[in-house]
């Protein structure tokens, strides 16, 4: 068991490190799950593998997937030349953050302490998570909901909403008018509000991607 | 059956946060400062998860879950607005969002 937290651990934390190194944002995002599924190997080796499936189930699958379609829908393989970082702006950040954690590791040394040992299912888990954590619950489902709701608003166009939201009311009344004329300009318009409501469209997948670790969770 | 030490699973978490954290500081795209807040969520949930198992209690693993929790709506609402940005600035670049003067 020791031996296996060791080498996860080694697999975390390279993969980790890639993952603020790379510049291909793709290649980071994967490392990103390997680092993620290393420490799902861990949350096994420490005797919890309820977490340990849950991580793999809604970190390395909802949460990655939402990532990995955002870079899909951005198209942002043009921004990352504009953006590689000089070798020389590592150094400053690196310095303080190592400063830190020497202290974190010497803190922790202090003293020493072995785990309890024997594994806490998922049984004693939602016993607690449905007994004295049961408010912490509530709220977790209201902030996803919150978080639902505002992610919807903020990645919405703001300007368009209004006449897409007309089109979308519009259509279905416009479609069977006898009146050719007032057909063909009706139907120019709604072509081109089908073209923003389109646009729009596009980022719907995003949400609901979002609200599946909300079903999850 | 679980012989590994406190520490270093703590010690983990610890290196895990400052390998986020120093991305965090560093690298300049949208998309990857939201990866290395991921990071450094994961990393204090899995402190959370070493604390719980030294007591052998459910405790840390309920902690965990609600890490997880607050990491998904984190992503949701920080991927909404890395698309606003784009459209708005054409590129995900977070110093072109330098308006407030920060």
């Amino acid at each position: 068991m020791t031996a296996l937290f060791y080498i996860a651990a080694a697999v975390a934390v390279v993969a980790t490190l890639l993952v603020v190194t790379r510049s291909n944002l793709v290649h980071a995002l994967l490392y990103l799950v390997v680092s993620l599924f290393a420490v799902a190997v861990i949350f096994f080796t420490l005797g919890a593998p309820f977490v340990a499936a849950l991580e793999v189930i809604v970190y390395a699958g909802a949460i990655m997937m939402l990532f990995i379609f955002a870079v899909m829908l951005l198209n942002v393989r043009a921004d990352e030349d504009q953006m590689r970082v000089p070798r020389r702006a590592w150094i400053g950040p690196v310095v303080l953050v190592a400063v830190l954690l020497a202290e974190v590791v010497y803190g922790v040394q202090l003293k020493d302490a072995t785990l309890a040992g024997g594994e806490v299912g998922p049984a004693a888990v939602s016993t607690s998570l449905f007994g004295p954590y049961v408010l912490g619950v509530e709220l977790a489902s209201m902030l996803l909901l919150a978080a639902l709701v505002g992610a919807r608003h903020v990645a919405a166009q703001p300007d368009a909403a209004p006449a897409e939201l007309g089109a979308e009311y519009a259509a279905p009344g416009d479609a069977p008018g006898s009146d050719a004329a007032g057909a063909g300009a009706a139907g120019a318009h709604e072509t081109d509000a089908a073209g923003d409501a389109g646009a729009d469209e596009a980022s719907a997948p995003d949400d609901q991607a979002g609200r599946e670790p909300a079903e999850a969770v | 059956m679980a012989s590994v030490s406190l520490n270093a699973a703590l010690i983990l978490a610890g290196v895990l946060f400052s390998i986020g954290f120093a991305g965090l500081l560093v690298r300049r795209n949208l998309i990857v400062v939201l990866a290395c807040i991921e990071i450094m969520l994961n990393a204090a949930g899995l402190a959370f998860v070493a604390a719980g198992a030294r007591w052998g209690h459910a405790d840390g693993q309920v902690m965990f879950i609600f890490v997880l929790a607050m990491a998904a709506a984190e992503v949701a609402v920080g991927l909404g607005i890395a698309i606003r940005f784009r459209h708005q600035f054409g590129r995900l670049d977070v110093d072109d969002a330098d308006e407030m003067k920060g």
